[in-house]
């Protein structure tokens, strides 16, 4: 199935196994949301557990932070992560301090969904990758699952979770990307990263649609005698230090890939991780291959090709790491 | 400066604009099904409104804030038929944005009409902000937000009506409730039937208008413009309408609203029921009508030739303007 379908069917799932489930958003019901994730669910669980919002994400999140203290589980849907920021101050501000501030007495049980990513014609408001932002704030977890498989599970864990998840779905991945992905339920921990693909001659690290590129540049390579390992984060907070440690000093070279931009984004800290704990492991400087540093994707397809990592150049940065 | 008369030649402009907008709006859907336009968002419905309300104001001198629905706004402010296009095709001499961003997000610093991004709601408060510095710098403008309905649920819409209000600002907040954002009706939206209730909370007027009727809506903006002109403040209005396509060409209403519903609608169609106005008042002759329908058809194959042939954006001019240069 694809990954929109593997995120749909484990919606539908876990409401199926808990009445407290509710999800809200912007044309979340009738419309079944702009990208069809929640399609059916509406008619499945009627519209007091598949709720149309208002269109404002502000109240979507923080309603949610009182419903979840309050005893529900939600789940509410940002349509684009591009339109999260109205609910930044909820987030950041509320759910991800709310059980440290209280020195454990309330908590957030709440998973936010939002498609992010480029590469559609989506232009600068409906293709930015956020996840660095909130990978910053501790108190919240975030979830950038690459393949079918591990949306599902990875949900399954996320709503599983006492605290607050951020969920993002390449939205690029929603039809593009298929995969086996079992009826029964199943749980991916978060923090737990996965090599997707084992090699010797370098590792790329990486997460969401970029796995997937990863692999392809991979098998690319694999023709010219290159051998890559390719580690899938699958979670950007918590990272998975162990994992990320264990394939540098494998290959002893690493070429981490996003499509969010390279100042403050998850290289940079994957990096610093490499630099503090496998320096003298490594046979060549850490390289990044990142969107650039501009506000955010253009529209025009010429704009929008210049910025979007794509396989070749995933295959051309890792070429040239092969070869330091 | 905008008439203070309205007059059957004042008339005829508007119909123009408003029949222009729907011929370019035609144009843009035919070049989505072409595949050369990604992704279009249409004025269509919402003529009278933008263009009766730009006619009541100084086109191209005072401020305005847009929004994706505002073809016919802009249209009517000054932009050209080839400068629409060249938006919509995403070439590097599109005005609004070099082809960087999404059709239908406008930005003229030369026409006034503020540079807008996708997230809703955004511009009342500059809108506010435009109007605060030609308060302060005496310049006489007024600035007026234009905003979907369902856009009046984010806290930064009330924000700005209360900034506005308190400070008496020479801005007027136009919204264009078309009854949907998106999938979702009003009735879910907001649990009052009127968006111009709302102004009542901040302490201005809220003006209610048939948004299907440009002279009408042409005359509540002549108004709000002259209070805001003579220092008295923000006005709401709140134009009725009604927007007869999908709301962007990645969807499909048939899901949500029924063909009934829109073609009663239809039935008060702001082009065709203004248009048997003029006519039926002798203001609109038939070879004049066939005139303007030949000058439409003629902008609009220029327009389209004229951005098909233009070039696109040079991708070596990715990172240039993150800053100043
Ligand atoms: C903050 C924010 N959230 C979500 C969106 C996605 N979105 C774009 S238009 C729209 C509906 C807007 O409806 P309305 O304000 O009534 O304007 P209309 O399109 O009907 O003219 C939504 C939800 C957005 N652009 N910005
Ligand atoms: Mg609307």
């Amino acid at each position: 199935m694809t990954y929109l379908e593997a995120i749909r069917a484990g919606l539908r799932q876990e409401m199926q196994l808990d009445p407290r489930i509710v999800i809200w958003g912007e044309d979340v019901g009738v419309r079944g949301g702009v990208f069809r994730v929640t399609e059916g669910l509406q008619q499945e669980f009627g519209e007091d557990r598949v709720i149309d919002s208002p269109l404002a994400e502000g109240a979507i999140v923080g309603v949610a932070i009182g419903a979840a203290i309050g005893g529900l589980r939600p789940i509410p849907e940002i349509q684009f992560g591009d339109f999260i920021f109205p609910a930044m101050n909820q987030i950041v501000e509320e759910a991800a301090r709310m059980r440290y501030r209280s020195n454990n007495d309330f908590h957030v049980p709440l998973v936010i969904r939002a498609p992010i990513g480029g590469g559609i014609h989506g232009a600068l408001y409906h293709s930015q990758s956020v996840e660095a932002f909130f990978a910053h704030v501790p108190g919240v977890k975030v979830a950038v699952p690459g393949t079918p498989y591990d949306a599902k599970g990875l949900l399954a864990a996320a709503i599983a979770d006492e605290d607050p998840v951020l969920f993002f779905e390449h939205k690029a991945a929603y039809r593009s990307l298929r995969g086996e992905v079992p009826e029964e339920r199943y749980l991916i921990p978060l923090g737990q990263a996965e090599v997707k693909r084992e090699g010797k001659d370098l590792s790329i690290i990486t997460y969401s649609l970029m796995v997937n590129y990863a692999l392809r540049a991979a098998e690319t390579l694999q023709q010219e005698g290159i051998s890559v390992e390719v580690l899938d984060l699958r979670t950007v907070r918590p990272l998975d230090q162990a994992r990320i440690l264990e394939t540098a000093k494998k290959t002893g070279k690493v070429l981490i890939v996003h499509e969010d931009n390279r100042t403050g984004g998850i290289g940079a800290e994957v990096s610093a991780i490499l630099a503090e704990e496998a320096l003298f492991y490594l046979d060549a400087p850490i390289r990044r291959l990142c969107g650039p540093d501009v506000p955010a994707m253009p529209y025009s397809p010429p704009l929008e090709h210049a910025f979007m990592i794509t396989p070749e150049k995933i295959a051309q940065a890792a070429r040239e790491l092969a070869r330091f | 400066m905008a008439d203070s008369q309205m007059t059957p030649e004042l008339m005829k402009e508007i119909y123009y604009y408003m029949a222009l907008s729907r011929a370019v709006d035609d144009r843009m859907w035919i070049l989505n099904r072409q595949g050369k336009a990604p992704v279009v968002y249409s004025s269509n419905g919402h003529e009278a409104a933008q263009v009766g309300s730009a006619f009541a104001l100084n086109r191209g001198e005072d401020w305005i804030a847009p929004y994706y629905r505002d073809l016919a706004l802009v249209l009517a402010w000054g932009m050209t038929p080839r400068e629409v296009m060249l938006h919509v095709l995403a070439r590097a001499d599109d005005p609004n944005s070099g082809g960087r961003q999404m059709p239908a997000h406008w930005g003229s610093r030369r026409l006034h009409i503020l540079s807008g991004g996708s997230v809703v709601a955004t511009q009342n408060a500059h809108a506010a902000g435009l109007a605060l510095a030609s308060k302060m710098l005496k310049d006489g403008r007024v600035a007026v937000a234009y905003f979907g309905e369902g856009s009046t649920s984010q806290g930064e819409f009330h924000e700005a009506l209360n900034f506005a209000a308190v400070w008496k600002l020479p801005v007027i907040f136009f919204n264009e409730n078309n009854g949907y954002a998106i999938s979702v009706p009003q009735r879910k939206q907001m649990a009052i039937t009127d968006v111009a209730a709302r102004a009542q909370g901040y302490g201005i007027p809220g003006v209610i208008v048939d948004g299907n009727d440009p002279i009408k809506v042409w005359e509540v903006t002549r108004a709000a413009a002259e209070r805001a002109r003579r220092g008295e403040g923000p006005t709401l209005i709140e134009a009725k309408t009604y927007r007869f396509v999908p709301h962007s060409s990645d969807d499909d209403d048939r899901a949500y609203r029924s063909r009934e519903e829109v073609m009663e609608w239809k039935k008060r169609d702001p082009l065709i029921t203004f248009e048997q106005r003029l006519e039926a008042e002798g203001i609109l002759s038939a070879e004049e009508k066939a005139r303007m329908q030949q000058q439409i058809k003629d902008a609009v194959n220029d327009a389209t030739d004229y951005a098909e042939k233009a070039a696109l954006p040079d991708p070596a001019t990715l990172e240039r303007y993150v800053y100043a240069e």
